[in-house]
């Protein structure tokens, strides 16, 4: 597994050259990474339906407890499969729809880098390796929404989808750096055994509120479904892949993943059922008003999600076996109707309203064909794979009356988009001035797959439920499930009520100017949606940003130190009062008169250095403070210190004179009321630097490293001045970082001498 | 000792901030000089005084009978000082330089140069 | 600048202070001294003779530019960390050798004088380095 993974991401970063090299075919060739994926994942079908996951693991990042750990179950298997499956067709797809594109190359780069995280998000067993990948996919997500980044809309767009899903990312991130802690291990297939040990936990309503926002924003739920719809600037490739059939079913998967963890409590179906339900038919109610193609797919992609999470939520066996069939229905017909729709506008020139569409059924009768197969499918018409899902579904909410009347108006819904998309751009008369014609074969071959296995799949109900749901569910679950699928399940009450739904939506679709025009009405109620809120939110930031950098960045080297005393003052004087302030000083050196009058001579000495209006007094008081710190260190055992420092204090002198000579003198003044504030600054910084000092005489390491250095420095470095032995032998790479910072002083120096804005006169 | 030393380094630590406060250039310098001759004396101080003379072994003998002064602060400090040298001279040659370049030694009027 | 007395003075104090400073230098292992005071004591040598006499003569005298010393100060320092490398111990481990003069009379050198030797080209060169330049300024 992680060989094919190294092997896709490869893929990527051929995929810029190999477009260069074969424009024509780089989508067909490079389709050939996924295929495999899809046909390794196949022969794996037999040894997961019976209970055998495929594992592999290495050690990644030691300190961190990172296992590079993959892991292949029933769950993993119908995931990866619809994503390398829809995947290979997706690459076909783009070969057509970019055809002479010359940033083909750049689109397959990001959607196949794209595949494979998605890919790593469903095969990894490890907690954090989910968050890498998560956050890998929201990363190629933003550059596929921003592909025509010459767009503002495009641009917005896909920051507003990187900028919820990541900070959905981060809430999943405490989730799961919480939900390790509880379980005692970063394994999610050890997780999922300890589901009793992590419920009766003391974080589990944390945790399970972290993860859930963390799913919510990747899969569109509400209050943060507002992304998708906009999302639709990405290319269509990139919509009918992304947003349609993966990435926003990464939350699904998480939730199921973690459901035999976190799942079957009272909180879990309080949090999951009212959001997938809002979702479910919020979503269901905003796509019928509607008119553009995407969009209308789009909302009902975020209503398809809502429903995924509201039947996750419910958690019965047969939820979940409901759950997962309708997880496959919809990927098949969704991909489909989202290839049609882009293929329409792809042959139209660039039409994406259906209301300005007509007549197409001559021009793209395979498009027709496989709309109207796919359209179906998601009305929920027999003998479609959506019929049967739906079914299921109808079954498992038999004690949810509600619920049962709820899904109703969403399957009427669904009924009216596919009908939208599968019948009405095709019938009718063309509108005057409409071109059209027929997709290439390369973005026909996903369509007519994909239609085909809409219909096919049901007529083998059984068997599909038998291979790819009930080891799907079963995971799901925690325990073994079975799963009977079947297209005619005898003529019940969920028949009816399937039936009914049918007719009601058609009763939708016939209605449909009433619903647009009842949108239209309430085009103004879009300010108070959580879209609006977002926007708000984004610009107060902004705002608060702008604000605070007027405030703190003033320009004035002045105002900077300021802030950067104050605020380290405060800081440090914190800290120091939380220590315990100062404790007794014991032990101290006794005040001799020879220090003691030094230290009055020093304190003099900078008082007439900071209040001197000559530049030269004030330099030489501060000559007068270094000559009294050199004596002080010969008082105190340091002659080494003493001499470097009385020459260096007397070069100092000599070089501030050379280059005061050609400074002016002190002619700025501040206001008196600056003055105060400043000397207040300093002053506190003063007095906590003292108390700093007085507490750092307390702190007694052991055995301080000085120790060895005297113990050694003749026996093993041949020398008796021990400082210099330090410098020379037992520290000399510090040493060599030091005379290398002088030297790059010098040079910097030199540099600013020596090239002159103005030539004035140009030395040799 | 040690108390009045830390009265010291605070009174240095004061200075050296209120003049980097000021508008003059020069007058940023100094107070940089305060600063680091501050900073020296505290590692000075916090490292320890001791009375037991300078960390050097007398000729003849193998080992340190009395407990010397510590001498891993004085070779912090010894390259602290010749650094801060070769940074107050940078400083001034900077100072100089952007003197000459725009005419000015008011920190203030310095604001709209960054660009 | 440039008085009498001043040159004069600088005249006989020059070359004492530059063997004081070398002797500082190579004394430092042992005694108070070492490579950063030695090039302080030098470069303070050359500095007052630029003051009392020109810049111009002190480079005269000095006969390399001081960039030039700083960068073999490098080098030398450099290169004396490299010897331990050939008998696999860490950069800049200190090596001894004894060198006998006479029966009784051992010398001890090391790399660890070697690298103080570079120290003091680079502290020297530093300090003329700024001196010249800040005293060449128009």
């Amino acid at each position: 597994m992680f060989t094919l993974l190294t092997f896709c991401f490869a893929a990527a970063l051929l995929a810029p050259w190999l477009h260069r090299r074969l424009p024509a075919y780089a989508g067909a060739v490079l389709a050939l990474a996924p295929a495999s994926v899809f046909i390794w994942l196949f022969f794996q079908l037999p040894a997961v339906m019976h209970g055998h996951p495929v594992e592999q693991s290495f050690l990644w990042v030691e300190g961190l407890d990172l296992e590079f750990a993959l892991r292949l179950d029933g769950l993993s298997l119908l995931f990866a499969l619809l994503i390398s499956g829809i995947g290979t067709l997706i690459l076909f797809y783009t070969q057509g729809y970019f055809k002479g594109h010359p940033q083909q190359g750049r689109f397959l780069m990001y959607i196949i880098a794209f595949m494979t995280s998605m890919l790593g998000v469903v095969l990894s067993d490890h907690l954090l390796l989910v968050f890498i990948f998560w956050e890998l996919t929201s990363f190629t997500s933003y550059l596929l929404i921003g592909f025509n980044h010459e767009k503002e809309a495009a641009r917005t767009a896909a920051l507003q989808a990187m900028l919820v899903t990541v900070l959905g990312g981060l809430f999943l991130l405490v989730g799961s750096i919480l939900l390790a802690q509880a379980a005692g291990t970063w394994r999610i297939s050890e997780i999922i055994q300890r589901g009793a040990e992590i419920q009766a936990h003391a974080h589990y309503l944390p945790i399970l509120i972290l993860i859930c926002i963390g799913a919510f924003t990747k899969s569109a739920q509400f209050p943060f479904h507002f992304w998708l719809p906009n999302a639709m600037q990405a290319p269509t490739p990139a919509s009918a892949y992304l947003h349609s059939s993966t990435m926003v079913k990464a939350g699904i998967y998480l939730l199921a993943r973690l459901h035999p963890a976190l799942g079957g409590t009272e909180e879990w179906a309080a949090i999951l059922i009212p959001i997938g339900t809002i979702t479910f038919l919020l979503g269901a109610v905003m796509a019928i008003g509607q008119t553009v193609l995407k969009r209308l797919l789009a909302y009902t992609t975020v209503s398809a999600l809502g429903a995924m999470i509201l039947l996750l939520g419910l958690g019965t066996p047969y939820t979940i076996k409901a759950m997962m069939g309708f997880v496959l229905a919809h990927a098949l017909y969704k991909a489909t109707l989202f290839m049609i729709a882009g293929g329409i506008t792809h042959e139209t020139g660039g039409e994406t309203s259906i209301d300005k569409l007509g007549g197409l059924r001559k021009a793209m009768p395979i498009s027709f064909a496989c709309a109207l197969l796919a359209g179906l499918s998601m009305g929920g018409f027999p003998p479609f794979l959506g019929f049967v899902a739906k079914e299921t579904w109808l079954h498992a909410l038999g004690d949810y009356p509600l619920l049962m009347i709820a899904t109703m108006i969403g399957g009427a819904a669904y009924v009216l988009v596919g009908f939208s998309i599968g019948w009405r751009p095709f019938m009718g008369e063309m509108p005057a001035g409409l071109h059209a014609h027929e997709m290439p074969p390369a973005m026909r071959v996903g369509p007519i797959i994909l239609a085909v296995a809409c219909l096919g799949l049901a007529f083998f109900a059984g068997t599909t439920g038998h291979t790819l749901i009930e080891p799907a569910a079963s995971a799901i679950a925690g325990t073994p499930l079975k799963v009977h699928l079947h297209l005619w399940a005898g003529f019940n009450k969920y028949l009816v009520i399937s039936l009914a739904t049918l007719a009601i939506g058609i009763g939708f679709y016939r209605a449909r100017p009433l619903w647009l025009n009842l949108a239209q009405r309430m085009a103004g109620w879009a300010r108070f949606g959580p879209d609006a809120t977002y926007q708000k939110l984004f610009a107060s930031i902004l705002k608060f940003a702008a604000w605070q950098t007027r405030l703190l960045q003033t320009g004035h080297l002045r105002h900077y130190i300021r802030y950067i005393v104050l605020a380290t003052t405060v800081l440090v004087f914190t800290a120091f009062l939380r220590a315990g302030g100062l404790h007794k000083l014991e032990g101290l050196t006794p005040l001799t008169v020879r220090t003691g009058a030094l230290a009055v001579l020093m304190i003099l000495a900078t008082v007439a250095t900071v209040h001197s209006k000559s530049r030269l007094r004030s330099i030489l008081s501060m000559g007068v403070v270094g000559y009294c710190m050199a004596l002080l260190f010969t008082f105190f055992g340091a002659p080494d210190l003493a001499m470097t420092q009385l020459v260096i204090e007397t070069l100092t002198v000599i070089l501030m004179a050379l280059a005061f000579y050609h400074l002016p003198s002190f002619r700025h003044s501040s206001s008196v009321r600056t003055h105060a504030i400043d000397l207040t600054i300093a002053i506190g910084g003063g007095v906590v630097v003292t108390l700093l000092v007085l507490a750092a005489l307390d702190v007694q390491t052991p055995t301080p490293i000085s120790d060895y250095y005297l113990e050694h420095s003749y026996t093993k470095a041949h020398g008796r001045n021990v400082v210099n032995v330090i410098l020379v032998d037992f520290r000399a790479l510090d040493t060599l970082g030091e005379i290398t910072v002088l030297t790059l002083a010098a040079l910097g120096a030199g540099a600013l001498l020596k090239l002159r804005p103005k030539k004035k006169e140009d030395r040799p | 000792m040690e108390v009045a030393l830390a009265i010291v380094i605070g009174v240095l630590y004061a200075g050296g901030l209120y003049l980097m406060m000021r508008r003059n250039l020069i007058q940023l310098i100094i107070g940089l000089g305060l600063l680091s001759h501050g900073a020296n004396l505290l590692i000075f101080t916090a490292g320890g005084l001791r009375k037991g003379g300078a960390p050097i072994l007398a000729e003849g003998e193998k080992a340190f009978s009395a407990l010397p002064a510590d001498p891993l602060p004085q070779a912090l400090i010894l390259t602290a000082i010749v650094i801060s040298f070769a940074v107050t001279a940078f400083a001034l040659v900077l100072f100089l330089r952007t003197y000459q370049t725009l005419g000015t030694d008011d920190v203030d009027a310095m604001k709209e140069t960054d660009t | 600048m440039t008085s009498l007395i001043l040159r004069t003075a600088t005249r006989y104090m020059f070359p004492p202070l530059l063997v004081f400073s070398i002797y500082l230098l190579l004394r430092g292992h042992h005694l108070p001294g070492g490579g950063f005071v030695g090039g302080l004591t030098a470069g303070s040598a050359f500095a007052l003779y630029a003051l009392s006499f020109s810049v111009a003569a002190a480079r005269k005298l000095l006969r390399i530019d001081p960039f030039d010393m700083i960068a073999t100060g490098l080098f030398i320092a450099l290169i004396s960390g490299l010897p331990p490398l050939l008998s696999g111990e860490a950069f800049l481990t200190g090596i001894w050798w004894e060198i006998p003069i006479r029966p009784s009379v051992t010398v001890s050198l090391g790399t660890p004088i070697i690298f103080d030797i570079g120290v003091y080209l680079v502290v020297l060169g530093v300090l003329l380095s700024l001196v010249f330049l800040l005293a060449e300024e128009e």
